[in-house]
């Protein structure tokens, strides 16, 4: 990649860059310790997920402001313009991430309140693929590689189909015996939460497009 | 603080020297006028501006004749040499970028350096002669040939100091070459020019050794270009190596004349000057 | 930009040389009418030599030449019958330094491309229409006779483009109008090239990317005598196809 003449400028968006990963870094941690504290009903680890959530917001924050620094000062275009507009979006979906692993670790919260039910195998398949999304949206981000990112947006309906095998799970659990209604639910709660990871995993790889390839393929259906 | 101190003191010390040799510059110039105007303001009358001379032993007359002839023979120089010098000038500035152009600046150079009595020389020979009589015509050529090299240079250098911009401007509205040269570029140095004229008009007006083969003199009041004409600085030249005191004050009065005269001139090419150049 | 509109000017392998020097290599490309083109590149790259060879200009300097094909309307501008000077009539230009004629006042200069060449007309009517076209008039209205020098260097470019404008031209080449300005009066020159746009087709050259982004409807980027990259504004500066333009246009050059 060649340098801008102003090394500054090159600096400024390195530091750009680092803070999204740390950003997605500290998103990725979150979720995994979210689902651990649910499985392994550890509200100890729960706890930490809902507070650690503070650090997230911040660098919300910070990312966004150092984008409007580099907008106004910088006035950039083609390549600088996508990366910049492309952190300012996604930075809102990992942050919303961010708030969905929160809701989670919330849910193990309750549910250890309650006597453990018998492992889910949908929700373990649900929460790994969400992981992997995650991941796999992030290291596109990195390596500004759309395949990878191409994938992920297929991978989104292997996800939604697992979700809906998870909810009719659910819901026959339910049906079976009252006494699961309440823990059901909540499980219900945490599966509607990883699905919508995994959405926001499919809008940042859409960015990852945008961003490389200068061709914005979100919602196609709507394009005349 | 040292350092400071000392160059306050010489900053002072230079400062006086440029000021002493500035009066050392204006001594004679101060000592001219000053002669001229206490020997001569006497003489000054209504009668001096306007009669001619009276003959030897008669007292009063004038130099109104030599003041005429001065404008006269001055007037057919211009009517020669401007439409020459400027011509030229213009010439250079547009087209004289080639060998050509090179030799007519080189032969410029080499004639504003010619002493204005060889040039006075030169026209007698050509002129003088073959009309086989001295006249007004022949002392305005020799005029002329001392005005045009300088009128030349000068114009030159004025019309190159207009802004190719202009040129391009002009010439981007689809206005050709020839009236860009004349109506923009020649109206805008116009001022400038107008100046060098009469700079050089001041010039000549103070010539005496041209005018003593070509023009020579005349007692009398004449209009015709082919007979001798009286001018301010013949007269002043007789006047002065005359044997008569009397007319040696007539000389210093006449000289004040002259002064006068080219003071005029010279101020009237500076009001011009203010008036165009915003 | 959906409309097919006819190319007002065609290039074809235009080449021009100072000299030695080979200014422009194999230039070609289209301005379609009514469209504004922003012509950008490093210092040097050619772009004023192109835009003067618009209105055949360039052959004006001494040891210049050129060859290759420039249409306007069809009509080769270097066809035998083709009368230069009338052809700048056709074609105008502004400068990057205002310079209106320093001895003529704000009306004569309006009118001076008529006056010039004898054109006779109602003068009083179109140094208005000018002056308005150019969004001058309301601040001269009441000082026409005054010398063009007492003006802003803001309102001389203001009133070139006006003089320009009176001769009636179809193109008008602007070659960096704004660069000698402020930004506000930058921001009136270019908003008069919006509104002239309906009415002429313009080229314009400029050093300031966000201008050409601001006033363009397509771009064309020069470097080192090549036509680098010729597409529409939107597209030359979010996603630009060569990588020199993406150097240049993102500031990694030098």
């Amino acid at each position: 990649m060649k340098a801008h003449t102003d090394k500054t400028y090159d600096v400024q968006l390195e530091d750009l860059r680092n803070k999204l990963l740390t950003l997605g870094g500290k998103v990725e941690t979150e979720i995994a310790n979210s689902m651990r504290a649910l499985t392994e009903r550890d509200s100890k680890l729960a706890e930490m997920v809902v507070s650690q959530d503070r650090e997230v917001n911040r660098l919300e924050i910070e990312i966004d402001e150092a984008c409007r620094r580099l907008l106004v000062l910088r006035q950039p275009a083609a390549s600088d313009l996508r990366f910049i507009t492309t952190a300012l979006k996604i930075v809102v979906d990992l942050e919303r991430i961010g708030d969905l692993a929160v809701n989670i670790a919330e849910r193990a919260l309750d549910l250890n309140q309650s006597p453990p039910m018998k492992p889910i195998h949908d929700l373990s398949k649900l929460a790994d693929l969400g992981q992997r999304q995650v991941r796999a949206a992030l290291d596109a981000f990195v390596e500004a590689d759309p395949a990878k990112a191409e994938a992920v947006i297929k991978d989104d309906d292997l996800l939604d189909s697992i979700y809906h095998n998870l909810v009719n799970e659910l819901l026959a659990l339910m049906m079976e015996d009252p006494r699961n209604i309440r823990r059901a639910n909540s499980l219900l709660f945490v599966a509607k939460h990883l699905e919508r990871l995994g959405d926001h995993a499919t809008n940042v790889a859409e960015m990852v497009i945008y961003m490389v390839r200068g061709t914005d393929v979100r919602h196609p259906g709507s394009r005349r | 603080m040292k350092s400071l101190a000392r160059r306050r003191a010489v900053n002072w010390l230079m400062t006086g020297l440029c000021a002493l040799a500035l009066s050392a510059a204006l001594v004679p110039l101060v000592s001219l006028l000053w002669l001229v105007i206490s020997r001569g303001f006497a003489g000054l009358s209504w009668s001096f501006f306007t009669a001619i001379p009276a003959p030897v032993g008669e007292t009063g007359g004038g130099v109104g004749n030599a003041i005429a002839g001065t404008l006269y023979v001055v007037g057919i120089a211009c009517l020669i040499g401007v439409p020459i010098g400027v011509g030229a000038g213009v010439y250079l500035a547009e087209r004289g970028d080639t060998r050509f152009g090179d030799s007519i600046r080189f032969t410029a150079e080499v004639l504003s350096g010619v002493p204005s009595i060889v040039v006075g020389i030169v026209a007698y020979g050509l002129v003088v002669l073959p009309m086989r009589r001295f006249s007004a015509l022949a002392g305005g050529v020799a005029l002329a040939v001392l005005m045009v090299p300088t009128l030349a240079r000068s114009t030159e250098e004025l019309i190159r100091l207009v802004p190719g911009s202009l040129r391009e401007a002009s010439l981007a509205l689809g206005v050709p070459q020839w009236r860009t040269s004349l109506r923009i570029v020649l109206r805008t140095a116009l001022g400038g020019i107008m100046t060098a004229i009469l700079l050089s008009v001041a010039r000549a007006a103070g010539e005496t050794a041209p005018l003593l083969f070509t023009s020579l003199n005349n007692q009398f009041w004449n209009w015709r270009p082919d007979q001798p004409t009286a001018s301010l600085t013949v007269q002043i030249f007789n006047y002065a190596v005359s044997p008569y005191p009397e007319w040696h004050d007539k000389a210093w009065s006449s000289a004040l004349v002259l002064l006068l005269l080219v003071g005029a001139l010279s101020l009237m090419g500076r009001w011009a000057s203010r008036k165009k150049f915003r | 930009m959906q409309k097919l509109a006819a190319p007002k000017i065609e290039v074809k392998a235009l080449n021009a040389w100072f000299k030695q020097n080979h200014a422009l290599r194999n230039v070609s490309l289209t301005v379609p009418e009514n469209s504004v083109l922003a012509i950008i590149g490093p210092s040097g790259c050619g772009k004023s030599t192109f835009v003067r060879c618009l209105n055949r200009m360039h052959e004006l300097v001494p040891g210049a030449r050129q060859s290759g094909k420039v249409l306007v309307d069809g009509q080769d501008l270097h066809a035998r019958r083709v009368d230069p000077v009338n052809l700048r009539r056709r074609v105008g230009m502004v400068f990057q330094r205002p310079n209106p004629f320093p001895t003529m006042s704000i009306f004569d200069n309006v009118v001076a491309g008529l006056k010039l060449n004898g054109v006779h007309g109602d003068y009083p009517q179109l140094v208005e229409s000018s002056l308005r076209q150019a969004a001058l008039w309301d601040e001269v209205k009441d000082r026409l006779r005054h010398s063009a020098l007492s003006l802003s260097g803001g309102q001389q470019q203001r009133l070139c483009i006006a003089r320009a404008l009176a001769v009636e031209p179809e193109v008008l080449l602007m070659d960096e109008p704004a660069s000698a300005l402020d930004p506000i009066a930058t921001a009136r020159i270019e908003e008069l090239i919006r509104e002239l746009r309906e009415s002429l087709t313009i080229v314009i050259v400029t050093h300031n990317m966000q201008q050409a982004a601001r006033v363009s409807d397509a771009t064309a980027f020069f470097y080192m005598g090549e036509l680098i990259e010729h597409g529409s504004t939107e597209q030359i500066f979010t996603n630009p196809r060569e990588p020199r333009t993406e150097d240049y246009v993102t500031g990694k050059f030098g």
